[in-house]
């Protein structure tokens, strides 16, 4: 038995304490919008917040997790799209596939909870996310634009 | 939100379709009679591509996957733009690959692939929507009792000036559907567009931002099972013998099942669960004839080829054997590129209900007639008791048209749990070690220069390996595998040598290792634009001429490759001095009916390369939406830039090395350079987007590299060569 917060409400989950937070989420919980990639950390696509912080969940086993940390997936990332990084995903039309991009947001919107104001080498260095289908460039606009609406270090 | 709302006996609805403003749409698939469904408001359709609903919501039906690539924005525009609706009400949804055969394939080809998704279907769906329009007209000008010729149709509403009176389109839409279609209508000149042809935002975006974008990995079914898999690694091995007994006790799972001759698979309540039994089942392997083969032994095999003797003709002008025989000056160079894996972020899957009766799958899939036969075949039943239903990918890019292995898989799982959906999903692992590889070739090629530095002569001969010989072997000529050859043919529409070159003679000496070959984006284009770009090069360093003057002096005869290459050189500045350190390279080549170009600036410092811009040049004719284009050339280089630095999937004791990103590195967001995307349509001809412009990414670096360090690299990827 774990006892997880995730997007704000408690849920207590029967589940082996080996099985990655991924999973959790995904099988157990329900929210699909986080995804499977790698299994390794490698490309991102499983990136939620812990506590605010950008974290990939394929390989944290949920035993990892204590049970007042605050779990935030994305579709708890804001009720209504309204965050501002998802904004400015929306203003420059950012997915293709779309099927890295909850990871990207996530690791996006962690960024700028750390630095409300990114130079590129931060970016850079922060996100090292996966996309295949070759977003990046809009993704590093998109970033900037959130940046400037200033709001994006007032939400979670 | 875009999630399955219920599910019968009778029948399914799957949410297929988002509007521009997010609401999504039941898509209601009968179970047993293969005829279109009408939604839940029973809005009949005008015709094949268009329902219009009573509150003016447009439908538009796209028979091409969406994958990334834009197309189901891009179709819609097209109906919608000869429909003269409102594109603020327009949403879409995929018809069925069932329903498609059910109505003698009204909706034409499935198949998302080849850059082919606009530029094959852009007539008959713009006459789909222009047929609607008329019915639409002839339906109020019926109940106004007046003739049609007076009347107008524009945003979604028919009017009558003369007695000034307008009805809205969903009014209509009942009547509209009993008129008699036109037999011939008028499509708009393309400069007359107001909605294609402009840069407007996806209509897939919304869900794709919040999580509610359903994968197939996402889905739901009640009941529903999961299944991990492990096939042999080793190429042609299969399997010998597995203790199901051993794993039958982890929590979870509920069978272990043998999946055809070559896999195993594990069914439990959830993925993880069934992956981690399966990684505690004891498998043994038969591994088949194959484990002697390494990726050097391939080399070997290919470096025979460039020398055979015997080779196909894919291009032949005058008589290049004996031009370059009694040429003064000849320059040699032998290239080589490697396995590539598509690695697409969501792995194969697919999710499969058997019943001795019927047979359904929901599946992510570039050809969703193709998983329809799949699916008949793997169940043993005839087409007609099965159906597909199709979801977005999460990418696509060649895996997922022609090779349905995921679809028989999950099948033949199904199978052994009848009545009860199974959604397998492959590991990464799984998807690096079963791909369909983009083919390994080397090719050598020989020039002859004149003393005024011009070229007389070019034989380049490819030895390797043939896509078609291993999946379309009914495609092949003779034997002859003519897609091997993609942009270095002499006629046609699709791919033509840029160059005239009076002595020519294109060969392919075709070697086919025993490694799964399959049509990765850009295919055979991006190796021969590799080969021949590079070369070009590496003849005009050799003849002392700046490369922008030694192409130009080949290309008179090629106004539309010269133009995007010119064009590309001037936006780079090619006739101006780069930035200190900086170093440019130019490349270009037609493909999938598309001219394009590319020029790089790149730095090397203490071996580092650094790629600063890249300015691309496409003409594809038309153009529906430049701005999706511009993101599928931006999309296109960090595909062709992995390749280049990264890609290469390494063959050793008979099978792939490599198993996760780790070990198989893509392009991140750290080195992807700035990207100026040119759009020159010329109109004329309709040309594709998604693929050809990966082509020049490495030429046009590799050729900024030599310019940078002296260095010729002919070999990929990168990350292998020491630049310092």
């Amino acid at each position: 038995m774990a006892r997880l917060i995730i997007n704000g409400t408690p849920r207590d989950i029967e589940v082996d304490p080996d099985t990655p937070l991924l999973w959790v989420i995904r099988e157990q919980i329900g929210l699909t919008g986080t995804k499977y990639g790698c299994g390794v950390a490698a490309c991102g696509a499983c990136t939620v917040h812990i506590d605010g912080v950008a974290t990939r969940s394929c390989v944290l086993p949920v035993s990892a997790v204590e049970p007042d940390q605050q779990i935030t997936t994305i579709e708890g990332l804001s009720p209504d799209s309204s965050h501002p990084v998802q904004q400015a995903w929306l203003a420059l039309d950012v997915p293709q596939c779309g099927y890295c991009q909850a990871g990207m947001i996530m690791a996006a919107a962690g960024l700028l909870m750390q630095n409300p104001n990114p130079a590129d080498e931060d970016i850079n260095a922060e996100i090292t996310n996966i996309c295949r289908c070759g977003t990046y460039n809009r993704v590093r606009a998109a970033i900037k634009l959130a940046a400037k609406s200033g709001e994006a270090t007032q939400r979670g | 939100m875009n999630a399955i709302l219920s599910i019968s006996r009778r029948s399914f609805i799957i949410g297929v379709a988002s509007t521009a403003c997010g609401l999504s749409l039941g898509f209601n698939v009968p179970f047993i009679k293969p005829a279109l469904a009408e939604g839940a408001e029973t809005a009949p359709e005008i015709n094949a591509w268009v329902v219009i609903r009573p509150d003016d919501t447009v439908v538009i039906r796209i028979a091409r996957s969406e994958m990334g690539q834009g197309t189901l924005t891009g179709l819609a525009q097209l109906v919608a733009e000869e429909l003269n609706c409102d594109w603020s009400k327009v949403t879409t949804e995929y018809p069925s690959p069932a329903q498609n055969l059910a109505r003698d394939r009204v909706w034409s080809n499935f198949s998302t692939g080849g850059s082919r998704g606009i530029r094959e279907s852009h007539e008959y769906v713009r006459i789909g929507g222009a047929v609607a329009r008329e019915m639409l007209i002839a339906a109020a000008a019926a109940e106004w009792g007046v003739p049609a010729s007076e009347c107008a149709a524009r945003m979604g509403m028919v009017t009558h000036a003369a007695s000034d009176r307008a009805t809205f389109y969903g009014q209509l839409a009942a009547a509209a559907a009993r008129m008699t279609p036109p037999a011939n209508v008028t499509l708009k000149d393309p400069k007359d567009w107001t909605i294609a042809g402009k840069p407007l935002p996806r209509l897939d975006t919304a869900d794709k931002l919040n999580g509610s974008q359903v994968y197939g990995v996402d889905l739901k079914l009640p009941n529903m099972l999961n299944a991990a898999i492990r096939a042999c690694p080793y190429f042609g091995g299969k399997v010998e013998s597995f203790d199901a007994a051993a794993v039958a006790g982890m929590p979870g799972v509920r069978t272990v099942v043998q999946v055809d001759e070559t896999a195993v698979a594990v069914v439990a309540d959830t993925w993880w669960r069934a992956k981690t039994a399966l990684d505690a089942l004891p498998v043994v392997w038969d591994e088949g004839p194959n484990r002697q083969v390494t990726s050097a032994s391939i080399a070997a095999m290919l470096e025979e080829g460039l020398g055979a003797n015997d080779a196909f003709i894919g291009a032949k002008q005058g008589d290049a054997g004996a031009a370059l025989s009694a040429a003064g000056r000849t320059v040699t160079a032998t290239y080589a590129f490697p396995y590539q894996n598509h690695a697409t972020m969501e792995p194969m899957n697919a999710t499969a209900l058997y019943t001795p009766e019927r047979c359904e799958v929901w599946v992510p899939t570039q050809n969703g007639e193709a998983s329809l036969a799949a699916a008949a075949e793997a169940a043993g039943l005839p087409v007609q008791q099965c159906e597909v239903h199709k979801i977005h990918l999460g990418g696509g890019f060649g895996r997922r048209g022609n090779f349905q292995d995921y679809v028989r898989q999950a099948v033949s799982i199904a199978k052994q749990v009848p009545g009860t959906p199974v959604k397998l999903m492959w590991s990464r692992e799984e998807d690096m070690l079963h791909g369909a590889y983009h083919p390994t070739t080397q090719c050598r090629l020989t020039g002859a220069l004149d003393a005024d530095g011009n070229l007389t002569a070019l034989h380049m001969r490819i030895s390797g390996q043939s896509i078609l010989a291993a999946v379309r072997p009914e495609a092949m000529q003779n034997g002859m595998d003519p897609v091997v050859f993609q942009g270095l043919v002499l006629a046609g529409t699709e791919g033509t040598l840029g160059y005239t070159v009076d002595n020519l003679l294109v060969d392919h000496a075709m070697r086919n290792p025993p490694i799964p070959p399959g049509f990765w984006r850009g295919v055979n284009l991006n190796q021969n634009a590799l080969y021949v770009e590079c070369f070009m090069d590496e003849l005009a360093h050799a003849a002392g001429v700046d490369p922008l003057a030694f192409r130009r002096k080949l290309m008179a005869k090629h106004p539309k490759h010269l133009a995007v290459l010119e064009a590309v050189a001037e936006r780079i500045g090619w006739d101006t001095p780069p930035a200190a350190g900086v170093h440019r390279g130019l490349a270009q080549i037609m493909g999938f009916g598309s001219y394009v170009a590319a020029a790089a600036e790149v730095s090397v410092t203490d071996g580092q390369l650094r790629i600063h811009r890249i300015v691309a040049a496409t003409d594809p004719g038309h153009v529906v939406n430049p701005a999706q284009v511009e993101r599928q050339v931006e999309g296109s280089f960090v595909y062709g830039l992995s390749a280049c630095i990264y890609g290469e999937c390494t063959v050793n004791g008979g099978r792939m090395e490599q198993e996760n990103f780790d070990s198989y590195e893509v392009l991140r967001m750290a080195e992807m350079p700035e990207v100026e995307t040119m759009i020159l349509p010329s109109g004329g001809f309709w040309g594709g987007v998604g693929e050809p412009t990966i082509a020049v990414a490495a030429p046009a670096v590799l050729n900024a590299i030599f310019a940078a360090t002296g260095k010729r690299i002919r070999t990929l990827p990168l990350k292998n060569h020491d630049l310092a």
